[in-house]
This record gives C-alpha cells, structure tokens and sequence, in this order.
C-alpha cells in the first residue's frame, strides 16, 4: 500500500487530525494532529491491511531560527516536529508519519510541550521518546520512565535544540 | 527433632535473601564497551536489569548538523567501529537517496566486496568474543586471526584499518589498488575451510550450549515490537534482510546476486550445510540460535564477496568520483536503513537548500536491540546476564552515539 491509499484509509475514522501529507516526496509521509497519534498510532499497528509492527525510529526535529533576520524568512513559524518512521514486515510497505509540537507549552520557555507516548503501541518507542525528550525537549506523556537516556540525569538542557547553549561548567569541568 | 523429614524443596521457599542491587560495568569485560547494567538480584537471580548508557556520547548528531555530508563521513565509522564500511555505506546511501544518485555498475560491486568483508570481520568478532564471554579463549583468538587478515586487506585499500572512510558519497575514495583482488582471493581460500573450525569449537561445543541453549528466549513479536533487527530479529525466526527486503536503494546494490538470508523458518534453516545441526535443548530465540545466525551469514557473505569480484573484474569503466565537498544540497528529506551487520541501520539527512545539513538522525540498530535486554533478563541467572548481553552483539559507540 503506498502512502496515498494509506491517507486515504485513515481519512475515514480519522478526517478531522489529518493535516496534511506529501506523497511525491522522497520518503513520502503524512501528518497528523497531535491529540489524534496515540489512536492513529494503534490503528495502523493493528488493522489487518495496514498492520504496521516495525517502529524503526523518532526524530525530533526544531524549526527555530536564532537569528532574528533569517527568522523573518523562515516559511512556517518555530515549531517542533517529530517523525515516526514505520514499517510493516508482512506487507512491506513504509510510512513517515508526522506530528508538530510547539516548541514551549502554553509559550512559557520553562515548559517543555507534551504530546502523548506511543510506547504502549510499540515498545521500541520507549527509548526513542527517552531520546528525544533527552536531546530534543518534548515531554511524552503516560510514558513508562520519562528519564534522559544519553545526556547525565543533572544536565540542563536539550542539545539538539537550535537556541541550545553549552553550559558553561558541569560539575566543575570548563566546557570551553 | 532431626526424624522430622524435611523436603528440600519446601526449604528453598522458605529461605528469603536479601534483594542486592549489583552494578555491571561501565567497566565490565563482558559488557563489549562502556555499559552499566544495574541488576536487582534476589540470591542469583535476576529479578530486573536496568541498562544505563550515554557513556560514550560523542554529540554525532548535533555534529552532522555543522558539517557537510563528506566532512560528516569519518564521524559515521566511528558509530560502530566494527564494521565502519557499513556505516560509510549507510550514510552514503542516505545522501545519495537525498540527491538521487545512482552509482556505476563497478562502483556497486566494489562496495558490495568491502560491505560483505566487514560484515565477516563483525560477525567474527561478535560469534567469537561471545564465546571469550563464556569462558573460551581459543575461538577468540582463532577469530582475531581471520579478521587480522581482512584489516590488512582494508590497509592495502584506504591506509586505515578500522575508521576507513572508503565508502563516500557518489562513489568510493579510489578504485583498487593493483593484485588486491588476488589477495583476496587467497584470503578467501584460507578463510572458507576455517569457519569449520569454529563451528568444531563452539557450536557443538557442549558447554557451550549449556550456557547458551534456551537462555534469553525472544519471541518474534517482542523481537518486532521492540525493534530488534539484524541476526538478532533472524534468530528469532523472522525472515527479514534489508538486503533483500528493504528499499530499492539499498536492494539494488545486491541485484543480480544469489546468497540466501539466514532464519530458521518452517523448523529448519534454509540451506543444506555440513555445520552442526540445531541441538535439541535449543530453542527458536534463544542465544544460540543468534549465534548460529551469524556464524551461518558468514558463509553468505563470503560468497557474496565471491560473486562481486567477478562482477567487479567483468565491469567496465571506472569507478566513481566523489560528490564534491561543499556542493550545495537540494531541499528535501530523506532516511535510509541498510543492513549493517549489527542490524538496521538507519541515517535521516533533513536538507534545507545549502551544502551542510539542516538535522542528521542517526538510527542504531544495537540501540534497540540493547532495548530489549530488561525483558530477556528477567527472572535468569547472574551468569546468564552476560550470555544474554553478548548475543545481542552490541557496540557501544553506536549506541550512545
């Protein structure tokens, strides 16, 4: 099933939380609302034709520009995207399903935004989640042990997000 | 009081020890790297494994996103540095996915040689060190012999012998170097009645398969619900190799070749062969069978590496440059798993327009399948942690990143 059928097939219990999708793109991938994932998530794993049983990796990805000039042309307004590339190995076919996520919760930059975990779908998100919320800042919410997985537990921070700065001492070390 | 009969099992009921928590590693022979495993233990067993990692976090990522993808390269054989030519190739895949690059006949089978020969000197690596987990030295040495041997092979080729740096994107760093493919070749002829060696010490080895038959079952559900590729998803009976499963992109390279991918489906493995059969105390999952896999899979690759010197020699031209250092990159996003010998390995490079990457992922096969270790290990024995832990054939750098 290529991922227009896919769309497709999701778009008749699921209309209101798709958002959009790009199927002539390398990796074609569809993106949905965030409040809809955990449910997209379950169905795609368990119905019949769909049957997606191989979660092969969570990228979170930050839009956000520094530099107030280049923000200006940034096309789409700083946000948080995550990526769950999916398989199935009974119907071979693949899937880059897509979430956004603001970058701070209710705006305030001390709060990091939640989204709902998808580790009671598939198991090998728990570690994924645990790395994205390590090095990207998202909070994954009924997750089993939401700790950092790379990065020491005292560490202030997410790295892999664009403002990040490297603080300057950790536990006495002079990082620069 | 002593003519009561008292039963020995009743007693062990009653006899309650104190829960210990014991830290395995980060400095832990057995743990392949720096690998902190926590274990609960009540007496000897094991009642919860906890694995702790970023040990050897290196920044990969956040590195990717500052350079261009050739700069990129030397950073990715350090990932698992096993088997660099497979990470080389895995990156290279991906950007060449990204600027829809398809590579010369000739260069194909070069990297199909230089793939398949890491992955035996991975996969002997894991089969043999496994068996120094156990207590076997021999193997281990006999092991670091061959492999010795595919590094000089390696030497002759790019000057380094771990971080190769070979594979690059568009093409390979420069073809071969004259009389390599002679020397592969007898490389080959020494190797192939060598591998029987190993099987005489290991595989049918009885103590062995004491320690490794029906320890760490993993079923094919949790072995796909947890991610877990590679031999470690084939040792559990699932019959998926990205080499012939997967994307175009990455099946394309081994279009043309005959080899057979390793699991044991409807009872038996797929192929005829003069090795030990399965022994009866084994079962489908367990350490052994992921040891069996990877030891069946380098007979596989070593044919490959057969098939593609003839290729490689029928193949006219030339081999292909590489893609300039700082060209620019065309907008898009691409994510591409290739099989390492380790597992799936998967790059992401998110491109914005200019010549160095917008985000780089770095998916790691020994990454999940590490993830899996809590659920083998609970409720075995102490000893059987590092039986598990080894089967899984882990390597931190790649973990950690």
């Amino acid at each position: 099933m290529n991922a227009q059928s896919i769309h497709a097939r999701l778009s008749r219990p699921f209309r209101p939380w798709l958002v959009a999708g790009d199927f002539e793109a390398i990796d074609p991938w569809i993106e949905v609302k965030r409040e809809g994932l955990p449910d997209i998530a379950r169905y795609l794993r368990d119905q019949r034709d769909l049957w997606f049983d191989l979660l092969h990796c969570i990228t979170g990805v930050d839009h956000f520009e520094p530099d107030q000039q280049k923000a200006a042309q940034m096309e789409r307004p700083p946000h948080i995207e995550l990526i769950y590339h999916l398989s199935s190995t009974t119907h071979r076919h693949r899937l880059a399903l897509k979430t956004r996520v603001p970058r701070f919760l209710e705006e305030e930059p001390s709060r990091l935004p939640e989204v709902s975990s998808v580790s009671s779908v598939w198991s090998a998100a728990e570690w994924h989640e645990r790395e994205v919320f390590d090095l990207c800042g998202v909070f994954f919410l009924n997750h089993p042990d939401m700790r950092r997985i790379l990065c020491p537990e005292d560490w202030v921070g997410h790295p892999l997000r664009r403002d990040y700065r490297l603080p300057a001492e950790y536990h006495g070390i002079q990082s620069r | 009081m002593f003519s009561e009969r008292v039963q020995p099992e009743n007693v062990e009921f009653d006899v309650h020890t104190d829960e210990m928590l014991i830290n395995m590693g980060p400095q832990h022979p057995s743990t392949h790297g720096v690998l902190r495993l926590v274990l609960r233990t009540d007496g000897e067993i094991v009642t919860e494994v906890t694995p702790h990692i970023g040990y050897l976090h290196r920044c990969v990522e956040k590195i990717g996103e500052n350079l261009t993808p050739r700069q990129f390269l030397p950073y990715t054989d350090r990932l698992d540095y096993l088997a660099g030519m497979n990470m080389n190739l895995g990156w290279a895949l991906t950007v060449e996915k990204l600027l829809g690059l398809k590579v010369s006949e000739k260069t194909r089978h070069l990297r199909v040689i230089v793939a398949e020969l890491s992955r035996i000197a991975s996969h002997l690596v894991a089969a043999c060190c496994y068996g120094l987990d156990l207590g076997s030295f021999t193997p281990f040495m006999w092991a670091f012999r061959e492999r010795e041997l595919i590094l000089n092979l390696f030497e002759d080729l790019c000057g380094t012998r771990l971080t190769y740096s070979y594979i690059t994107v568009g093409g390979v760093t420069d073809d071969l170097p004259a009389g390599w493919l002679q020397k592969c070749a007898t490389f080959l002829d020494q190797f192939e009645p060598v591998i029987d060696e190993f099987h005489a010490v290991l595989t049918s080895n009885a103590v062995f398969i004491r320690r490794t038959a029906g320890i760490g079952v993993l079923s094919p559900t949790m072995a796909l619900d947890y991610g877990c590729t590679g031999p470690v998803l084939r040792g559990s009976g699932v019959d998926w190799d990205l080499r012939r499963d997967g994307e175009p992109f990455c099946t394309e390279m081994y279009e043309d070749y005959t080899y057979q991918v390793i699991a044991e489906t409807d009872g038996k493995y797929p192929q005829d062969h003069p090795y030990p059969p399965v022994p009866p105390a084994a079962r489908l999952g367990d350490c052994w069978h992921r040891f069996y896999v990877r030891m069946l899979e380098v007979v596989q690759s070593a044919f490959l590496v057969r098939q593609a010197m003839e290729k490689y020699a029928q193949a006219g031209g030339k081999v292909d440059e590489p893609f300039p250092l700082k060209k620019k990159l065309p907008k898009g996003e691409a994510y591409l798993e290739t099989e390492a010998p380790k597992g799936q390995m998967g790059f992401m490079i998110i491109s914005d327009g200019s010549p160095v990457p917008y985000r780089v992922r770095v998916r790691s096969s020994s990454f999940c399948n590490l993830s899996v270790t809590s659920e083998l290990c609970r409720g075995v024995l102490v000893a059987d942690v590092p039986a598990i832990v080894g089967s899984l054939d882990l390597v931190l750098g790649e973990i950690d990143r």
